[in-house]
């Protein structure tokens, strides 16, 4: 019994010593929201460390400047990536870090995307208020029953391609035939199936397909002889890498591509989602959509205008992800997916829409042509309007890519 | 030196220290094996690179080898001191070494661990005390113990997070996507405890049940002082595979949920960007192994200190 008792009083010491440790861990963050917002960002900083908790912690932060301020109280928003912290959603971060959110009451809190994480299901389910997805990955979900609509059509074009090596021989969609082709699956696949239907091959018989990785190594290693890649990701990624037979990186002339916005079945890609029956039922949300819209619309314009310093932010924001070169690759090629966005940032191009629905339609996607509901523009268009009376160009008629020079790895 | 007393309690203290002594020697003997193992490890996996690299470049003499074994190469094998090297590079757009971010990585995902673990044992204690004082209990609720292990974990983490975002914001502190992953990482642990625990619980002879019995104990009394201690071996067991597991809970949580921090966030980025930097993925799963051993050396050395010398031999 003695020693029983012993044992027991141990076991104690042991359970409260470890409680005392993760107690300990868990008051970093829920401590003083400063201090613990500054460790954040030193292991945020470092790393992807503590990411999306920086953000949270920031926006304690954002909550005691606020009531030290004597401001209006700004409504807390929840905004669900599609992916993590990349140049791919610079425009939010650019309006988070830059202050356009708050200038419109807005504090907003950006949560990262994960491999199982469904932005559009997220924010059907109530655990975000706003989500990024791309139109077809929304539109399924729509289809089986959440009512979510599509505010505003950011991106114009599609990012994706089918990469080869130009040995390979692969110029065109009919040059696929019999090869090995590249797919990530999860909905990744559908331009592909669809650029393949179009010129008579079947995706399931007349090419091998190959459940690809989201990055470039099979199709250095020779499995795949058409890999797909995002032309702001992992076609860059290939130019980042060294080519073993010369010692140098990868050239674009030592690559083919094909671009699905060429062959005409590209898809529409990010887009701000919303809950519909909140727009219907509750003005004060709608208003914030309007709000949240214009603030993330100010911010991709001001990352068209100020390139380096929203490659800036989104490396501070997130992981070093491809490191900074890789980042600003990724800049430059959104920019260019988004700009010139001759309606209006934002707003929806309707023959891409068709477009799209055509696509989805004739993969078995989708059963049916969405309803109406799918998207609406009057959000988009009341944002636009506030931003061009803000003296914002918000067509960007002119815009022109940069030449980004690629780094080894994209350090 | 004639009082019985006093020359049991010498020969105690005597062995005692023999006793320490000796583990203290098998600590170090433990450490050396694990060393040597790790080198023999890395010795391995280079002398299959050279291996492989040789029959590469002699793909002519054996083509059909060639394309079955795994390759050699340096971006499918990164040569191994390429991969220590990495440690201490300073990734581009950072101002720390690799190997402290992996460090600050693997506190945040220590922190996850330590929370689900210790929900864990809660939880499967709970468990593990209802179902040993209710036969009927344990015939009706086991199978769904059981049952929920089957539950593929990618399928619940996203729902765990988003419910945790919308429906626990009544705790009295901020609720953050991380406690959620502790929550992934419960679901691992409390099974062990809950099952090992049980056993545990009935692990008593009926002698000696009979003798509470017979003492008048209640149920209460008896599950103190003679099942619960009773259990605790069988409670370390589960705790050294529970701490594990939680620890591969959080890490899938991350991965599978997109918290913005931790070891599984890390490998999953660098798993992205493998093909500019393999040897950075190694590193971050190296970083991964490390800390669950940590947690399980941690669990191992709580289980000497709580039981210690006769409960080893007890066990042993």
């Amino acid at each position: 019994m003695k020693r029983n008792s012993t044992r027991l009083w141990r076991l104690l010491a042991v359970l409260l010593a470890l409680t005392l440790v993760a107690a300990a861990c868990g008051n970093d963050d829920d401590g003083a929201a400063g201090g613990g917002d500054d460790d954040q960002a030193d292991t945020g900083g470092d790393g992807d460390g503590a990411d999306g908790d920086g953000d949270g912690a920031d926006g304690d932060m954002d909550d005691g400047d606020m009531d030290d301020g004597d401001m209006a109280e700004l409504t807390p928003v929840t905004l669900q990536l599609q992916w993590v912290p990349q140049s791919q959603f610079a425009g939010y971060f650019a309006a988070r870090d830059l202050g356009f959110y708050e200038d419109v009451g807005l504090d907003v809190t950006i949560v990262d995307g994960g491999v199982d994480i469904v932005p559009a299901t997220v924010l059907d389910s109530g655990g975000a208020d706003f989500a990024i997805s791309w139109v077809p990955r929304g539109l399924v979900p729509r289809e089986e029953g959440l009512n979510i609509t599509n505010i505003a059509q950011v991106f114009q074009r599609s990012g994706t391609l089918q990469v080869s090596f130009a040995d390979a021989g692969i110029n065109s969609v009919e040059d696929l035939a019999g090869k090995n082709v590249g797919n990530w699956g999860f909905g990744n696949e559908f331009e592909l199936f669809a650029g393949l239907a179009s010129v008579g091959l079947d995706p399931q018989s007349d090419v091998t397909l190959v459940q690809q990785d989201f990055n470039m190594t099979a199709l250095i290693n020779g499995d795949i002889d058409a890999a797909q890649a995002m032309i702001y990701n992992e076609y860059a990624q290939v130019l980042e890498t060294e080519n073993p037979e010369t010692g140098e990186l990868f050239q674009p002339e030592d690559l083919t591509i094909i671009d699905w916005n060429d062959v005409g079945t590209a898809m529409l890609q990010d887009a701000i989602w919303a809950d519909a029956d909140r727009l219907d039922d509750d003005p004060a949300y709608r208003e914030t959509a309007v709000k949240f819209v214009e603030a993330s619309l100010r911010g991709w314009a001001y990352c068209r205008d100020n390139f380096q310093e929203c490659v800036d932010v989104v490396v501070d924001a997130g992981p070093p992800f491809g490191g900074p070169g890789h980042q600003a690759w990724m800049m430059n090629e959104i920019n260019a997916l988004i700009w010139p966005s001759p309606g209006g940032v934002g707003m929806m191009d309707q023959a891409l829409w068709d477009q799209t629905v055509e696509v989805a339609t004739s993969q078995g996607i989708l059963a049916a042509a969405p309803d109406e509901g799918a998207f609406r523009t009057d959000i988009a268009a009341e944002a636009i309007a506030n931003l061009e009376a803000a003296g914002i160009d918000v067509t960007g008629t002119d815009f022109t890519r940069l030449d980004v020079e690629v780094t080894p790895g994209g350090e | 030196m004639d009082d019985p007393l006093v020359r049991e309690q010498l020969v105690r203290q005597q062995a005692a220290t023999l006793d320490r002594r000796a583990a203290a020697g098998r600590g170090l003997r433990q450490v050396a094996v694990f060393s040597v193992f790790v080198v023999v490890l890395g010795f391995l996996y280079s002398g299959y690179k050279i291996f492989g690299q040789a029959i590469d470049d002699a793909q002519t003499d054996w083509p059909a080898l060639g394309s079955v074994l795994p390759r050699t190469d340096d971006l499918n094998m990164p040569p191994i001191l390429d991969i220590l090297g990495e440690f201490t590079v300073t990734p581009g757009g950072t101002d720390q070494i690799l190997g402290r971010q992996l460090f600050d990585e693997a506190m945040f995902t220590l922190r996850e661990a330590t929370v689900g673990f210790l929900a864990g044992i809660v939880v499967g204690l709970a468990i593990a005390i209802a179902l040993a004082r209710s036969r009927r209990l344990e015939r009706g609720l086991f199978p769904y113990v059981i049952a929920s292990q089957t539950i593929p974990l990618i399928a619940i983490a996203p729902l765990v997070i988003v419910w945790g975002r919308k429906n626990l914001d009544f705790v009295p502190w901020e609720w953050q996507d991380w406690m959620s992953v502790s929550i992934i990482a419960t679901f691992l642990t409390f099974f062990p405890v809950a099952v090992n625990g049980l056993r545990g619980l009935q692990s008593p002879k009926p002698e000696n049940l009979e003798l509470m019995e017979s003492y008048a104990a209640g149920w209460g009394q008896t599950l103190r002082r003679l099942r619960f201690p009773a259990a605790i071996p069988y409670l370390f067991t589960a705790a050294k595979i529970a701490a594990t597991a939680s620890v591969v809970g959080a890490i899938v949580g991350e991965i599978s949920a997109g918290v913005g921090g931790g070891l599984g966030r890390r490998v999953f980025l660098e798993a992205q960007r493998y093909t500019t930097g393999p040897e950075r993925l190694y590193a971050a799963v190296i970083a991964s192994a490390v800390l669950g051993i940590f947690v399980f050396l941690v669990i191992t050395a709580a289980e000497k200190f709580t039981l210690g010398r006769q409960g080893r031999e007890a066990l042993s």
